[in-house]
């Protein structure tokens, strides 16, 4: 019988099923299609290849070789790895973003499988049998506050967000061995459930017309997906769009690759194993991914509609009402195989995110796995219960921005600078090549050296000064305005122009200008009255080629379509307010409001004191992170 | 669905599908490393 070893992988296959495991995750069916349809199509795919080639593989053979590197000198997190690699003190501290990332992402990240988990459950029992798409829709934002329960459990979102957390730290608990065993079914799984749905997403066609969208056809959403629209290759924000997703998707910057190749020995491959683990990953993003949610959607409420709406809340919130018209049986069975799928997506990407912090313990401290394990559980479950019960409030964006998007191509772009210019090319070329089972073209080394630091460059500066609205030749042209999202106007808060104290006792109008339409009690819930008010202002539409008139979100998308939509501004109820029956709204139908014009009056917690308590936690984790790398390194110099 | 969309499309998954294929078929016929390896599950009986 072979022997059980306490910590490494089982198998070859095992590794690389880990490893696409821990890269395929929700963006791989969500965020691309979505990246796709909002940047030229079928063009899209042409940038996102390029990135895939000069910038994704040559950092997943970066991380591969790095963490391998540092597994044979007894190191298996991204601090001592780096250490290994170069004795300035700086880059042992630059390591503790791959410990930092990984706890602050899962800690969100759980909660968004969570949803998952609780989503095959709804499916099975019939939640959504009979709900219109409005009421699914409504189902998961009353999902996420919380405080209302649809299956009789109180607090259900926290119950589900408890058990998820728990159930990946178990697994977390039982080591290597057990991610392996979860990435050996999970993998399989996700490829037969997605392959069901791919193969229903292409051969719906025009069967879901409607009465109500009798354009809608699952083709139209294929078409626009692949259509090239080259125009769009000169655009530089497509290219950063490109560039930021193959970053996303291969799960790089994050330190999760380093810690599972630190587990290979010396002559081990690790060229073959990671062009394996990203190609699969490509498969399921581009094969996969693109043929499920964007045809579906397009095929029951038509391709107007999905550009408008295209986004992460798809998922939850209209896929569901899809599914019920595909009849009782393949309905729920294709809601149980599409949260699955999702589901097993997210959880070898999350279990991925707890092996560096219990590599970092087991090999400074000497803690055992099953220690680890619940550590990380309860540090995750702390820092990820803001996100739960304040998910409204801005904490879970606030996690997601700074942890999971800037902290990633900080910490790429300086793996990449040791790598290629500390370590060295010529070492680092060496160790990549070391065992390997492919033979890998020369032009990689310069790229490595050159290119992929200079991809990244642009993106991390992209990110810093974005401007406004993402228009970067009016920007160029004309004046430089900082968009919201760019992370200037973050650290600066300039994205908040109201509302801007912690507490407050009045409530200030947070759009452009506006009417007021309506004023009115909401006593429908007599244990929870509330105060509403709705705002009207200019809203564009756009009639298309049937007649129907329809809001034109994402208008420049549309007029690239080619047909004939006549687009024009009118009237329409675009912001509504809820308030809590001890507020008071100050404001009577027919007032002009315009931005910071105040309109109820009580007692406020601003989302501006949500944010500062996410962005404090954050900090204090990172810096709580640095004080044991601290005494790792004086530990290892005392002994 | 039209022509420029179809060969985008078909010819992107095919590539995709194909570097996938290739690249697990070298991983499962490439020789097995001489022990001690990191895969516990190759070991011999003890």
């Amino acid at each position: 019988m072979a022997k059980a070893a306490s910590s490494g992988w089982g198998s070859r296959v095992g590794l690389i099923l880990a490893m696409a495991g821990n890269a395929v995750g929700l963006g791989n069916f969500l965020r691309f299609p979505v990246q796709a349809v909002e940047n030229g199509g079928g063009a899209f795919i042409i940038p996102y290849l390029v990135c895939f080639l000069l910038m994704g593989i040559p950092l997943l053979w970066v991380e591969w070789a790095s963490g391998r590197f540092g597994g044979i000198r007894g190191n298996h997190s991204t601090p001592f790895i780096f250490d290994s690699m170069n004795k300035k003190r700086v880059w042992k501290y630059i390591g503790v973003f791959g410990i930092f990332t990984n706890i602050a992402v899962a800690s969100y990240y759980c909660y968004i499988e969570s949803w998952t988990m609780s989503y095959v459950y709804y499916t099975v029992i019939g939640t959504f049998d009979g709900m219109s798409q409005q009421q699914v829709s409504d189902f998961f934002s009353s999902y996420t506050e919380i405080g209302s329960s649809h299956s009789g459990i109180p607090y259900e979102a926290v119950v589900f967000y408890i058990v998820c957390l728990a159930l990946n730290t178990w697994i977390l608990s039982k080591g290597l061995g057990g991610v392996e065993k979860v990435a050996k079914i999970g993998v399989p799984l996700l490829l037969i459930f997605g392959l069901f749905l791919a193969v229903k997403g292409l051969t719906l066609g025009t069967s879901g017309a409607s009465d109500l969208v009798p354009d809608a056809n699952a083709l139209d959403g294929i078409n626009f997906l692949w259509t090239p629209q080259f125009r769009s290759l000169l655009d530089l924000k497509v290219w950063l769009a490109a560039a930021g997703q193959i970053f996303f998707t291969l799960s790089l910057g994050m330190g999760t690759i380093h810690c599972y190749a630190s587990y290979l020995k010396e002559k081990d491959d690790v060229a073959l194993n990671s062009l394996s683990a990203g190609f699969t990953n490509e498969f399921v993003e581009v094969v996969l991914g693109s043929l499920i949610v964007v045809p579906i959607a397009a095929g029951y409420l038509g391709l107007d509609w999905v550009i408008n709406n295209a986004g992460f809340g798809m998922a939850f919130q209209t896929m569901p009402f899809l599914f019920e018209k595909w009849g009782e049986v393949i309905g729920t069975l294709s809601g149980v195989f599409w949260f699955g799928l999702l589901f097993f997506a997210g959880i070898t990407s999350s279990l991925a995110m707890g092996t560096p912090w219990m590599g970092f313990m087991q090999d400074e401290f000497g803690w055992n796995k099953k220690k680890g394990a619940w550590t990380f559980g309860l540090i995750v479950m702390i820092l990820g219960l803001p996100t739960v019960f304040f998910f409204n409030e801005g904490v879970f964006d606030e996690y997601d921005y700074w942890a999971g998007t800037v902290s990633l191509v900080v910490f790429a772009l300086a793996e990449i600078v040791l790598f290629a210019w500390v370590f060295g090319i010529t070492r680092g070329w060496d160790q990549i090549n070391a065992g390997s089972d492919i033979r890998l073209p020369r032009i990689y080394k310069p790229i490595i050296k050159y290119v992929t630091p200079t991809i990244l460059i642009i993106v991390f500066l992209g990110a810093l000064i974005t401007p406004k609205d993402n228009d970067w030749k009016k920007a160029m042209t004309e004046k430089w305005e900082l968009d919201k999202g760019s992370i200037l106007a973050k650290i600066t808060n300039s994205d908040i122009v109201v509302n801007k104290s912690f507490f407050s006792d009045h409530k200030e109008y947070d759009q452009g200008s506006g009417i007021v339409d309506t004023v009115y009690n909401d006593l429908s819930n007599p244990e929870k009255p509330v105060r509403i008010l709705k705002v009207k202002d200019t809203v564009r539409f756009y009639r298309n080629e049937k007649g129907l008139v329809k809001e034109a979100v994402k208008e420049k998308i549309l007029s690239n379509l080619g047909k004939d939509y006549v687009f024009f501004d009118s009237i329409a109820v675009c912001r509504e307010y809820k308030f809590k029956w001890d507020n008071k709204i100050v404001v009577k139908k027919g007032d002009a409001l315009k931005l910071g014009s105040t309109i109820a009056t009580g007692n406020f917690k601003n989302k501006s004191m949500y944010i500062t308590i996410g962005r404090v936690l954050l900090l204090s984790l990172f810096l709580f992170i640095c004080f044991l790398v601290y005494r790792a390194g004086r530990k290892k110099i005392n002994s | 669905m039209n022509t420029s969309a179809l060969i985008m499309m078909v010819t992107t998954q095919a590539l995709v599908t194909f570097l996938m294929a290739y690249f697990f078929y070298r991983v499962l016929k490439a020789p097995k490393h001489a022990e001690p390896d990191s895969y516990y599950e190759n070991d011999d009986d003890e």
